[in-house]
């Protein structure tokens, strides 16, 4: 059998971790191969020494069944090998074309010369069926064509073993399945792809084996269709994981949080980004609003939680009007938010552990004293929440946020916001490229604080979670509510017409 | 040694100690370039510092650090919070201002109190003058280096206007000087005769103490950060992201204008000349801050030692030497001193590297 890929017996120290521990790792050609594996198991290590970003302190690497040493990714690409990173490397004042041509440039005379290149762009983007307008900026286009983007800058360079890393973290359900069929596409003409991810469904749809990592550490290579997800997720994690979220039904009581003919103003353009919505959330359910990205989900948060102001309707939390008051007025009143982006608003990263866990709260009576902060109280209670909520971090309480994993940070972020003993949650994609580890044990965390009779208003793009984790279902789109479900006798599909605004009805709020 | 090598404290001052070196092995060069028989004479003198001549030369330095340490602590606490403020210059002669114009026309107050009146209002009149700057960040999103510098010319301009109308020594074309009004010595006169040394450092020592604590130790201090680092999280977080732009810019330019106060009440006849120039105490302040990676207890240090150089190069006049070339050799060692940063950066290089050895 040929390998187009061979890596035996990589090893990788860092300082303080030993990130690939002899692993190994072959792709056939023309296959789909997963790499699974947790958050800081080694596969982004591993597929930078592939790429020649790191250099290895011990094993071999095997292309195409010679022995290779890549010390940069001009190496990688001369082997044929590219990549598309997780966030995606591409000028945003540029156009796709000027893109995809910068650093192999035609020149002609000094000049650059665009017309060629122009062609095979639209050639290739027709072979594989990756349409995007060669002349777009890159900042107009969606996040799904910026990685078509990516994926046509390998194809352009002629690249044929094509690196994937966590690819469908920033999609919607609708550009992953695009995606997949993008995959499936490019193998069919000959080229070999490793698929990095944690997802289990996708490795499911359209990869041909799976080799699995765990704490730098070589766990093994299956065939995919001869594993369960639950054989996978047992390897990746090292225990078994619950999939099915056990929950009683819900006992949903007083009404927490009551919106109430809501409208919001967009930044671009004249339509509302939130439209004339009208809802409660009561204390022992988890509503869960459903929909696609972009669809006014984060503006209705960032209303509710005064980060944004509004256009009129009213925002009443625990039977108080909140629609003026500011940010501050409404943690007073024990709503609780995880935000959507845990870098831009949930953390100050250049803080450390102990400062952002008190980040709303500093200037409670247990942190300071006329203005002076209580060091002490604020360890404490650092360390408190490290130890209750499982926080890894390399110094503890003083660990710099920036460099702590993203599962942890969230973990953070989620205990701080629990442990104010909120009312109400807003929980805002709050298991986004998480693995399952982390996704399971935030579930559970919300599910918990609804049976402590706390009301959980949860923001989800991912239908699984949806499905599972909700008691209730709205689904909004282009800023109306445009149907309420039960979770429990929705299919996937229905939930899924209602989303792309196939399907609509009224939404009635029974009083 | 790695152990060392790693701390933070360590790598702080050592890169800071580098940076220094490097720029006095450049500014050796300049000098042996322009005048090989004298460079090293001239070179020591720079060294040497305030202690060419004792006890006059330490008094200058104390002298020159006292408003240079303001302004450092002035950009240097707008750094903390995420803000450069390059205005020191228009803070510190607003400030300055309105300490002789108090000095001069606010003889009613007793002798005793006159002087504090006066840094009090210069400590104000700076830190409405910054002001101008938060306002229109925090409000409209200007960018608070376009408009503090162009505060820097309208305050050094609106300043001169205000002196001629109001404080006008029209036979120098200067400030009158506010006699009355001065900083007291408190013993610096008897210690360090000739030099102009006054209470003014000790004011400048014990501001750097005051700002140190209030931004390690105090909520405030704490959402000053927060706003700084993440203004985004901070608004997340309930913190009047806006509020404390505009606080951050008055402390700021408060510390600026009680920089231009002092020198002003300084009791050695300087005055605000009806010039077209902005003051360098101002800019000098950013050089001074970065040296001391805005660390305000750090910002006395350097301070010190920017005004340490400034007093060699003075005594540096005694050789044949034009004074253009010692102002380099000065400004080329502060020039490197700015790349302390950079040199941290490599020795956070040489811990990884010895302890990636070890293992």
């Amino acid at each position: 059998m040929e390998y187009v890929i061979e890596m035996i017996d990589i090893t990788k120290q860092f300082p303080g971790v030993l990130a690939n521990d002899h692993v190994s790792l072959q792709v056939k050609k023309g296959e789909i191969h997963a790499l699974l594996g947790e958050n800081g198991a080694g596969k982004s290590t591993l597929m930078s020494i592939l790429f020649g970003l790191y250099t290895p302190d011990k094993g071999t690497i095997k292309i195409k069944g010679e022995s290779h040493n890549i010390h940069n990714p001009n190496d990688a690409n001369a082997l044929g090998i590219g990549m598309v990173h997780q966030h995606f490397k591409l000028v945003e004042t540029f156009t796709v074309l000027e893109n995809i041509v910068l650093g192999v440039e035609d020149v002609d005379k000094g000049m650059l010369k665009l017309s060629n290149a122009r062609k095979r762009i639209v050639e290739l983007s027709e072979q594989y069926n990756l349409r995007v307008d060669p002349d777009a900026y890159i900042y107009d286009i969606s996040v799904g064509q910026q990685q078509r983007v990516e994926i046509l800058k390998m194809l352009y360079r002629n690249n044929d073993i094509l690196i994937f890393d966590e690819p469908t973290a920033v999609l919607t359900p609708q550009e992953i399945d695009e995606l997949m069929k993008i995959m499936k596409r490019l193998i069919s003409e000959g080229k070999s792809i490793v698929f990095i991810t944690h997802k289990l469904n996708e490795i499911k749809a359209v990869a041909d084996r799976v080799t699995v990592l765990r704490r730098g550490q070589y766990i093994g290579t299956e065939n995919v269709a001869d594993v369960s997800k639950e054989e996978m997720s047992e390897m990746m994690v090292g225990r078994k994981v619950d999939f099915t979220i056990e929950k009683e039904p819900s006992k949903p009581s007083d009404v927490i949080l009551s919106v109430r003919n809501l409208t919001v103003a967009s930044k671009h353009g004249s339509k509302p980004a939130v439209n004339n919505i009208s809802f409660d959330v009561k204390a022992g359910e988890i509503l869960c609003l459903a929909g696609i990205e972009g669809n006014g989900q984060s503006e209705l948060i960032y209303a509710i939680s005064g980060m944004i102001p509004i256009e009129s309707g009213s925002i009443v939390l625990n039977g108080e009007e909140m629609a003026n008051k500011n940010v501050f007025a409404r943690y007073q009143s024990n709503l609780a938010h995880i935000p959507e982006d845990r870098h831009k608003h949930g953390l100050v990263l250049d803080f450390d552990l102990s400062e952002n866990l008190v980040l709303q709260t500093y200037h409670k009576k247990d942190f300071q004293k006329n203005g002076f902060i209580k060091f002490k109280n604020r360890l404490n209670h650092a360390n408190r929440l490290i130890e209750q909520y499982d926080i890894r971090a390399g110094r503890n309480a003083k660990t710099n946020t920036r460099s702590m994993s993203g599962g942890n940070q969230q973990k953070a972020i989620v205990a701080r916001e629990l442990d104010r003993d909120p009312d109400i949650v807003l929980a805002v994609t709050p298991t986004r490229g998480l693995d399952v580890g982390a996704i399971e044990y935030i579930h559970k965390q919300l599910i918990a604080q609804r049976d402590l009779n706390k009301a959980v208003l949860l923001i989800s793009l991912e239908l699984n979670e949806v499905l599972e984790v909700s008691d209730r279902i709205l689904v909004i789109y282009e800023g109306e509510l445009v149907g309420e479900v039960d979770p429990a006798q929705v299919t996937q599909q229905e939930l899924g017409l209602y989303m792309s605004g196939s399907k609509r009805e009224e939404v009635t709020i029974d009083a | 040694m790695h152990k060392l090598l790693q701390s933070d404290g360590f790598k702080s001052i050592a890169s800071s100690l580098i940076a220094i070196l490097a720029g006095l092995i450049i500014g050796y060069i300049i000098l042996y370039v322009t005048n090989p028989y004298d460079a090293y004479y001239g070179f020591m003198t720079v060294i040497r510092g305030g202690f060419n001549s004792i006890p006059r030369g330490i008094g200058s330095v104390l002298y020159t650090a006292t408003p240079i340490i303001l302004t450092g602590l002035s950009v240097g606490f707008a750094f903390k919070t995420g803000l450069f403020n390059i205005g020191a210059s228009g803070q510190f002669i607003v400030g300055g201002f309105v300490a002789i114009y108090i000095g001069v026309h606010w003889t009613f107050l007793p002798t005793s109190i006159l002087w504090i009146v006066a840094l009090i209002g210069s400590f104000i009149a700076g830190s409405l003058w910054a002001a101008i700057i938060g306002l229109l960040k925090a409000f409209r999103n200007v960018n608070e280096v376009i408009t503090s510098i162009m505060l820097n010319y309208i305050g050094v301009f609106m300043v001169n206007f205000f002196v001629v109308r109001t404080t006008y020594d029209s036979l120098r074309n200067q400030s009158i000087t506010p006699s009355l009004a001065t900083v007291p010595k408190w013993g610096f006169d008897t210690l360090l005769p000739n030099s102009g040394a006054n209470g003014g450092i000790l004011i400048a020592i014990v501001v750097a103490i005051i700002v140190y604590i209030i931004i390690d130790r105090t909520t405030f201090g704490f959402e000053l950060k927060a706003v700084g680092f993440n203004r985004d999280a901070a608004k997340y977080a309930g913190i009047n992201e806006k509020r404390n732009i505009v606080l951050s810019m008055m402390i700021a330019g408060a510390l600026a204008g009680l920089a231009g106060g002092l020198v002003y009440l300084s009791g050695t006849g300087v005055h605000i000349e009806v010039l077209d120039r902005i003051p360098m105490e101002g800019f000098n302040g950013i050089p001074v801050a970065l040296l001391a990676n805005s660390h305000p207890l750090a910002i006395v240090f350097s301070g010190l030692f920017i005004a340490h150089l400034n007093i060699g190069g003075f005594y540096m006049q005694r050789f044949d030497f034009v004074p253009e070339v010692i102002d380099m050799m000065v400004a080329i060692i502060i020039y490197f001193s700015a790349f302390a940063l950079a040199f941290k950066g490599v020795f956070e290089k040489i811990a990884r590297k010895m302890k990636g050895d070890k293992a």
